[in-house]
Parts: C-alpha cells; sequence; structure tokens
C-alpha cells in the first residue's frame, strides 16, 4: 500500500480516476426519493419534544414532571434522573478521547443549565402537538445566576464561574482557585526574543472573532426503537454511525452489539453532526415507552442548542528583515469551548503558521468556557481563526517591506522536509505550487476600478486517516456491491465506486457502493476530518486488490496452472493468450471455491495536508458599507483529485462559507444571554445572489502514502477566505479589519471614522 | 536510543525536560517508558495524541516501530469537522 | 378538535386527506401523505427547502396550511420527472455536480422550474435573484447556477 514513488503516481495514467462520471446515488437525491433523517415514518411511532433551559446560567434546583406524565396521549418523560453519571476521565470512543461527564450533562443538564437552549427533560407523546403541550406543563424551579458570553470577559477575575471545578491545566504553579480557563497549551521552536531582536520589521495585531453556525440546511433528526430485551435500532443524520453507536451505549448502558445505528442520508454537517444531542434521549425515551421514538429539531432549537464554532480573541506577532524572511512568529489564542471544555484551540495553534518554514515559532492558546452551547467542530476546527489573524499580519508585512503578498509567502513558504512548530517534518506539500498558480492566475493580474480592492491569503489542514473497513461483494454476474462505513456528506460513494473500478479494471457503473450499517462492516471512523477519499479510498482499494487476489487464485484453478502465472489486466486474469473477464469468473464462483469477497480493515496513516491560495477582488460601497464579492479565485492541492467535479464542489462550498463567516454571520444576544437571531432571516448565510462564481484551480502533488496520491480536501477551503477578504477590503479602503463580521454597519462606521479623522 | 521531544504542555509535565532519551522498539513501551518516567505525564499520554516518528505522524498505532535513531513528537490529535 | 377533510390535487393525482388547522402543507405532505421529497430546513419561510407550487406559483410549503390547498393544484419535486424520464433540470444537476449533500435540490429544482417556465432565457443574474430564496450551505452556489443556465439552453433547443 505504501510502495508507490512520486514519480510512479505523477505518471500513471487512470482510465477511471480524474473522469466525472453521473454520482450513482444522484437520481434518488434529484428525484426527492432519498431519505434523510427526518423522512422516515414508522408504525406506532412517538413524537419526542425537549424542553430547554430559557436561561443562560441557571442552577436547577428542582423538576415536577408530575403534570406532563399525567397528560393523555404522553408515553414517557425523562431528566437527567434517567442517565447514570458518569466519571471525568477521557475515556476512548474510537479514535476520540471523550469526556463522559460532560456529554451526558451537554445532553441533559443537572445540576445547572449551561446555555440558554440547554435540553432539561424530554417527553414522548402520540404527536407533536401533545408533545409541545407536555412541555409546558413541566415545572423547572431555576435560580437565575449572572451570565457571560465573551470569551475575554469569562476569563476575568470575578467573572459567573460556570464549573467550580474547572482548574486550569498545563499552567504551573498550579491555581489555587477555579476559573473558566480549562487549559493552556504551547507550541515553540527557537527562540523568538532572538527572531523579533533580528528583524528589521515587526507587525503586531490583536483580532475578535464571533462565533458561527456551521449553517447545516437538514436539522438534527432520528428515530429510536428499544426493544423489551435490550436490542436497539437508531436511525439518524449524522457524520459518523459508529460514533453515535459509542457515545449512545456508553450514557446509556447498553453494549455495542445490541445497538444497531443505520446513517441516513445527511443533509449537511460540517462538523456539527459528529456529536451526539437527540440520539441518546430518543433511545431512553423508547426505552421507556415501549415505543419508536422519532425526535426532529426545529431551526431554531439548533441556533439555540447545538455548538457552533468558537468566538476567538488572537494576537499575532511577526518579524522579518528586508528580504523578506520571517525571522520569528508568535500567537496567543483565547477560544470559546461553550459550556463544556473542548474548543479547537489546539489545532487552532498547531495550524497558525503551518504553512511556512520558520525557524522562531511560540504559539500559546487558552480553552475558555463561557455559557453558549458547546462548541462542535466546524470544517478546519481552529484553523480559519487563527489563519483570519496571521494572513492578515503577512499582507501587512508584505506592504510595509514593499513586497509583493504571493512573493512575501514564496519567500517563508513551508516545503517537503520542513520542521512545523507541532513537530513532524512535512512530506511533499503544495503550498508553493498553490502560491506559483496564484501568481501565474489572469485573476492575479485583472485591472481594478476605484472602491475595488484584491486580497491574498493561504491556508493549511493537517487531515487525518483512522480506522475504515470496506467490503465488495462480487454478483454472480459480475457486478459488484461496494460496502463501505464512512457516511457520505458530499458526494463520496461517486469517488469510492470509481476508486473500485479502477483497481478491478471495470466499468464504474458496474459497482454499487452503499453505507453499511453499523452491523454491516467493522469500526468506521467517522466522516470529517477530509478523510473519507483519502481512508476509505484506501480501505476500498485494499479490498479491490483481494479481490483480485482471489479472482486470479481461481482463474489458475481453472486453467491449471500456478498462480504466479496469472496476471491481472484490464478487468481481466490473463494467462499467456488465456483471459477470463471478472462476470465469467464470478459466474463460476460457487462451483470454484465459493463467494468473492474482498475485505479490508485498516488504520490508515499518512494523510497529507492540504494547502490552499485564494484570491479575491471586492468592491466597498462607502455610503452602505457593503462589501461585494466580485470575483474569487480558489486553488488548492488534492494530490490526485479522483472526480474532480466533487472536489471544485469542496473548494467552492468552503469558500462561500468563509465569505458568509466574513461579511455576515454572527449570534446576537439580549442582555439576558437569549439568542436573539436563531434562525436564516437574520443569521444570515450567503445566498445565491451574494456571491459570483467560484473559479476553481485544483494542483496536484501527490501524497506518496495513498495508492492513488490522494490527498483530502474538504476542509482547507474554509480557511483562507476571512484573511482574503479582509485583504481586499484593505486595499479598496486603507482600512484593516480585525473584527469579524465585516458586515456593512461596522464597515460603514470605519469609513466614516476614517473620513471625519481626515478631515 | 530514541529522541523525544516535548514541548509546551508536556515539557511542563514533564518537569521542564524538552529532550528525553528513550530505549523503545515501539510507539507502546515508548509511552509506557515515558508515563513511568514522568508519572505527571502519563494521564495525558492516554488522551489524543499522536506520535510523529521521524517526520511521520501516527496516530492510534501501538506497534507503529521506533529505530535505534529515532526523533519522535507528540503531537495533539487531530480530529477535523 | 375534529379535523379538516380536503380534496386536492397533488402532481396531477386527485388526493384526499384530514388535518388539523395548524397543519401546514409541509407536514401534510411529509407527514400525512408520505411526501418527503419537500423538505423543513427552517418551517419560517426563509431556506426554500420546502419550495412547491401552488396553482403555478412558487411558494414555501411551510408557510401554507394545509387546508388552504382545498381545491386547488400542488406540484411538488416528486412530479417532477415523467415516468423514468428525467426533467432536463434534474439532469443538468446531476451533470453539472450541483448536489453534494442533495437536502436543498428539491426546493432548487421546484424553484428554477418556475423561473424557467416565466423566463426560458434567463441571465446569469435573474438566476441568481430568483434562487436567493434557495440556501445551499455545501456547493456555494456556483454549479447550481450553471446547471440552470445549461437546462435553460437545453429546453430552449427543444
Amino acid at each position: 500500500m505504501n510502495d508507490v514513488t512520486m514519480k510512479g503516481l505523477s505518471e500513471r495514467l487512470f482510465k477511471v480516476v480524474g473522469t466525472r462520471p453521473l454520482r450513482p446515488d444522484g437520481v434518488d437525491k434529484v428525484t426527492g426519493r432519498a431519505k434523510f433523517g427526518a423522512d422516515i415514518h414508522v408504525p406506532n411511532m412517538l413524537i419526542g419534544k425537549v424542553l430547554r433551559s430559557p436561561h443562560a446560567h441557571a442552577r436547577i434546583k428542582s423538576i415536577d414532571t408530575s403534570k406532563a406524565r399525567a397528560l393523555p396521549g404522553v408515553k414517557a418523560v425523562i431528566t437527567s434522573a434517567d442517565l447514570a453519571d458518569l466519571p471525568s476521565e477521557f475515556i476512548p470512543a474510537g479514535e476520540m478521547m471523550v469526556n463522559y461527564r460532560d456529554m451526558t450533562r451537554n445532553v441533559m443538564a443537572r445540576e445547572k443549565a449551561l446555555y440558554e437552549g440547554h435540553a432539561v427533560a424530554a417527553v414522548a407523546a402520540v404527536s407533536e402537538a401533545v408533545a409541545a403541550e407536555a412541555l409546558k406543563l413541566i415545572a423547572v424551579e431555576y435560580e437565575v445566576l449572572p451570565h457571560v458570553l465573551d470569551v475575554a470577559q469569562a476569563m476575568e477575575p470575578g467573572a459567573p464561574l460556570l464549573h467550580d471545578n474547572m482548574y486550569t491545566i498545563g499552567v504551573e504553579p498550579k491555581p489555587a482557585k477555579p476559573s473558566n480557563v480549562a487549559k493552556r497549551v504551547e507550541f515553540a521552536l527557537g527562540d523568538v526574543a532572538a527572531g523579533f531582536a533580528k528583524a528589521d520589521v515587526v507587525v503586531e495585531r490583536e483580532f475578535t472573532t464571533k462565533p458561527v453556525h456551521q449553517g447545516y440546511i437538514e436539522p438534527h433528526a432520528c428515530l429510536a426503537s428499544v426493544s423489551e430485551d435490550g436490542q436497539a435500532e437508531l436511525w439518524c443524520t449524522t457524520q459518523g454511525h459508529f460514533i453515535v453507536r459509542s457515545f449512545c451505549a456508553k450514557l446509556l448502558g447498553m453494549e455495542l452489539a445490541k445497538l444497531r445505528v443505520t446513517a441516513s442520508e445527511i443533509g449537511g454537517g460540517f462538523g456539527g453532526k459528529t456529536v451526539v444531542y437527540l440520539e441518546p434521549l430518543a433511545l431512553l425515551l423508547s426505552r421507556k415507552s415501549g415505543h419508536p421514538v422519532k425526535m426532529v429539531m426545529s431551526r431554531t432549537e439548533v441556533f439555540r442548542a447545538t455548538g457552533p464554532t468558537s468566538g476567538a480573541r488572537v494576537w499575532v506577532k511577526i518579524g522579518a528583515t528586508r528580504d523578506g524572511r520571517i525571522t520569528a512568529a508568535e500567537a496567543l489564542l483565547k477560544y470559546e469551548a461553550g459550556a463544556f471544555q473542548g474548543s479547537p484551540v489546539q489545532p487552532g495553534c498547531m495550524c497558525a503558521f503551518a504553512p511556512y518554514d520558520l525557524d522562531n515559532v511560540k504559539v500559546v492558546g487558552f480553552d475558555v468556557v463561557v455559557n453558549r452551547p458547546k462548541v462542535a467542530a466546524y470544517r478546519a476546527p481552529g484553523g480559519p481563526i487563527a489563519e483570519f489573524a496571521v494572513e492578515q499580519v503577512i499582507d501587512e508585512l508584505a506592504k510595509r517591506l514593499h513586497l509583493d503578498p504571493v512573493e512575501l509567502r514564496l519567500k517563508n513558504a513551508a516545503k517537503e522536509g520542513t520542521k512545523a512548530a507541532y513537530g513532524p517534518k512535512f512530506g511533499p506539500i503544495g503550498m508553493v505550487q498553490t502560491l506559483e498558480a496564484a501568481r501565474a492566475h489572469p485573476h492575479y493580474r485583472a485591472p481594478l476600478k476605484a472602491n475595488q480592492g484584491r486580497g491574498v491569503a493561504s491556508g493549511f489542514w493537517f487531515n487525518i486517516g483512522g480506522e475504515t473497513c470496506a467490503a465488495l461483494n462480487l454478483g454472480e454476474d459480475g457486478t459488484v456491491t461496494l460496502v463501505a462505513g464512512t457516511p457520505d456528506i458530499g458526494g463520496s460513494r461517486a469517488s469510492l465506486a470509481m476508486m473500485a473500478a479502477e483497481e478491478l479494471g471495470i466499468a464504474v457503473d458496474k459497482v454499487r457502493p452503499i453505507i453499511g450499517d453499523t452491523s454491516a462492516l467493522g469500526y468506521n471512523f467517522l466522516t470529517g476530518g477530509s478523510r473519507v477519499t483519502f481512508s476509505s479510498g484506501m480501505a476500498v482499494i485494499e479490498a479491490a486488490r483481494d479481490v483480485i487476489r482471489q479472482l486470479c487464485e481461481r482463474a489458475a484453478k481453472i486453467w491449471e496452472v500456478a498462480p504466479d502465472e496469472v496476471i491481472w489486466e484490464d478487468g481481466h486474469a490473463r494467462s499467456g493468450k488465456l483471459a477470463l473477464s471478472l462476470a465469467e469468473i464470478a459466474e463460476t464462483a460457487g462451483k470454484t471455491g465459493g463467494p468473492i469477497v474482498g475485505n479490508a480493515a485498516i488504520n490508515a496513516q499518512g494523510a497529507g495536508p492540504s494547502l490552499a491560495t485564494h484570491i479575491v477582488d471586492v468592491e466597498v460601497d462607502p455610503e452602505t458599507g457593503k462589501v461585494t464579492i466580485l470575483r474569487y479565485t480558489a486553488i488548492q492541492d488534492a494530490g490526485k483529485a479522483v472526480h474532480p467535479s466533487y472536489v471544485e464542489g469542496q473548494m467552492q462550498g468552503g469558500a462561500v462559507q468563509g465569505i458568509g463567516w466574513a461579511l455576515n454571520e454572527e449570534y446576537i444576544y439580549d442582555k439576558d444571554g437569549r439568542l436573539e437571531n436563531p434562525g436564516f432571516l437574520d443569521y444570515r448565510i450567503p445566498v445565491c445572489s451574494d456571491v459570483p462564481m467560484i473559479d476553481t484551480v485544483i494542483v496536484e502533488v501527490p501524497n506518496p502514502r495513498h495508492p492513488y496520491g490522494v490527498r483530502g480536501v474538504g476542509e482547507t477551503p474554509i480557511v483562507p477566505p476571512m484573511a482574503a477578504i479582509a485583504n481586499a477590503v484593505e486595499n479598496a479602503t486603507g482600512i484593516r479589519f480585525t473584527a469579524l463580521p465585516m458586515s456593512p454597519p461596522r464597515v460603514l462606521e470605519a469609513i466614516d471614522a476614517a473620513r471625519a479623522s481626515k478631515i | 536510543m530514541a529522541r523525544v521531544v516535548l514541548s509546551g504542555t508536556l515539557k511542563q509535565l514533564a518537569g521542564g525536560a524538552s529532550e528525553i532519551e528513550v530505549e523503545a522498539r515501539d510507539v507502546r513501551q515508548l509511552l509506557r517508558e515515558l508515563g513511568s518516567r514522568y508519572p505527571e505525564l502519563a494521564p495525558h499520554l492516554e488522551s489524543g495524541y499522536a506520535i510523529a516518528i521521524d517526520g511521520e505522524i501516527f496516530q492510534d498505532a501501538w506497534f507503529a516501530p521506533i529505530g535505534p535513531d529515532s526523533e519522535v513528537h507528540l503531537v495533539p490529535a487531530i480530529r477535523g469537522g | 378538535m375534529p379535523k379538516h377533510h380536503v380534496t386536492t390535487t397533488i402532481n396531477s393525482d386527485p388526493v384526499e386527506f384530514l388535518c388539523s388547522s395548524e397543519q401546514t402543507l409541509l407536514d401534510v405532505l411529509r407527514d400525512v401523505l408520505g411526501l418527503t421529497g419537500s423538505k423543513e430546513g427552517c418551517a419560517s419561510g426563509d431556506c426554500g427547502a420546502c419550495s412547491v407550487m401552488l396553482d403555478g406559483r412558487l411558494v414555501c410549503a411551510c408557510l401554507v396550511l394545509g387546508v388552504e390547498v382545498e381545491g386547488r393544484k400542488v406540484e411538488t419535486i416528486e412530479g417532477m420527472a415523467q415516468g423514468d424520464r428525467l426533467h432536463p433540470l434534474q439532469q443538468k444537476f446531476l451533470e453539472h455536480a450541483a448536489l453534494q449533500c442533495g437536502v436543498c435540490t428539491p426546493g432548487f429544482l421546484v424553484a428554477a422550474k418556475a423561473l424557467l417556465e416565466r423566463k426560458p432565457d434567463p441571465t446569469e443574474t435573474e438566476v441568481r435573484y430568483w434562487l436567493a430564496g434557495n440556501l445551499c450551505r455545501c456547493t456555494g452556489y456556483d454549479k447550481i447556477v450553471r446547471a440552470v443556465l445549461d437546462a435553460a439552453s437545453e429546453m430552449r433547443r427543444n
């Protein structure tokens, strides 16, 4: 699997990989036939609903559910009393270390409600109307406490304390008093003080970003059915049904094999569906009521109660000599984790300067709790926030040094062999290639008019591998069923079928891919970390090679030759002039030894980082403060683009999410910590008329650790946009925006202030 | 002897030691050695660190081989979204 | 409160159903009639995932009450293909990879069909503004717009 060379990968001629067939699950999606989380109805099912805290921070003194339980049509009511309290240690859940003490409290509040929207009780009833009525009958006695929503305020002494047992890890000496700071982390290389001393120019800036939601169009939904003997079936929309199984089994004290989880089609996740909210509650309600229970979140619940990504304060300082070589880089990142610890500050720290080859780096991060929903992963978690800051300081440095921004980045670009601040050396990576492609692109030289500006920014994401299984089952007519275990969030079934077809030497429409449930395959880590084309792809290729080995053995038996005299070529077993197609061998499989099935069960290592450079042109209206995106070009290294249309799609989708984050998305709270914009009207994500076409350039620096050179691409696209746009706005207006979002009122205020100061 | 490089939080928990020589033929042995030498470090070694051996990252790979002159870094495990 | 009996036409078929006063057309389609192609993304008319045609007019089914469709004509995504022939818009969405997760796709297809019935030769800007009521978080809209323009061109040829 790892015996490929860069030369071999660059020269290989693919037959299927790199083409653009129609996705195999596409017709169901364009006809409305595909079943998403809420599209399931079973006989005898109940509807479950959650009662949520109206307070941002409150002690729960008592919960009286008696009236709700007595309401006709209500079949079960649960509170935290129905869930075991779990200890505070981190326990493996597949590849993640999870704090179940926090998870059980997030899923159902125990001692305290820690955010507006925090679940405090749940009911299952014969209809949605009865369930809603029942919620009104649950009496909760709250002792309202002062709340804190902002990361900087939460770090101040005397701030309202969320957890009285939170003592900051990673500071010496250990703190005597609890605080809202869960952890301090640090990454360093070399000597930054010495590095800054050598610098001719030093730029130092502080930045503020706001929390934003992943914004998936499909709300969380699930249906749970628990039998009297404790076996259970769970249908849910998720990025990882094996993760859901692990979490629910732990929270409910069930054995893994007794819980069968099926992943529905998923209407967007972006990291936000790698956690559980409704699923354990639906299982509990089903267990208690003896009925299947369906639970679906409303849009307002999604905004009030599910994890967005962090808001943050980021301080960055970079020094360089006049020739443009960076001599030192330092950053301080304060990220909010929401109600429980676990912001992505660590990857943010690691990602911050990763695109650059630096001798002296120091990055310090703080993980801070606030009275908001627990933060969940959002596409390259932690990365975009750090890059918003770093890529703007790089831009400012370029201006002070009178260097082209792409040139400055090229002078300092990380390459193969560069040592990252967090430890390892990079294998082959595409930072230089994406920068050179940007410099050569016509967009970079296109003329600009008044009030227009151009910005450039680069971005990095690690990408991961992980535990993955795949199976290829040959039918007697030579068609192939591919069973994968990573939910398809963006068209990966197409790429997986293509890789199987490539390896087997058959047409791609002879391979039908499905996503199996948790009983159908060995453990699969979730869909995320840009890992599916890489890891499931690797598993599919390995399963295909397993099949080929068996096909050759059968042919050898049929021809009565030694197995090493048979090769596989072009979908046929060959020995001298003899040839048998896959279909011919499959037809007699029953007589030559039995069904032919290929399997792979791996822990994929060697995922390669994906680098990107984005170019954006904006026009800023000086009378309204509106920033219009005129032109956008995203350039990214995909290693090997298996299905280029879906690689382009990831680049375009991530870029537009970044545009929303840059220009408009934020949560607006009232003075009581209640969310005022829990809907798509006022939490305004980009619409079709907000953006132009997003041009894409795919660069391919093969990843030698994957048989076809594949790198993950899904997350990197969201890392550069905010900085690229801020750099463009600076070029258009002369004003550098260090706070997000750059929404019209803020931009206008800054323009007016700049104009006033000139008078 | 493999050379383990610690930084930041882990360095603090190991009493300020930034480079540690460890005799180990695979990741599991290495983690055991480190944990027994620096008990403060032990609980953190379980909770989500990947290992970079001579520049290559291994996540959840107890038996990834470590050479006699390898340079090893402990890298926080990345999950992604 | 007893339920209301409603008689209507859905995708050219006569349909009867019972619903309560508060149930929206979207609730009826999905939970009473089993037509789950129209999706609920927000229940407040902001995302367009429940787009349907009511007497030839593009509406959000979450903003129409079940009882309001008495005696009227409803067209949903389920009626877009003719037998086993996909509508050119459906075909072009597939060819252009104009969908990733696919949850917004039914809404976009119904809305795009409504546009092309009114304006067979729209400009890119006109397509973008017409579809501004349909949210997509996956694609960034690029391939959706290309698919609609390509379908328009093909439909004009035929």
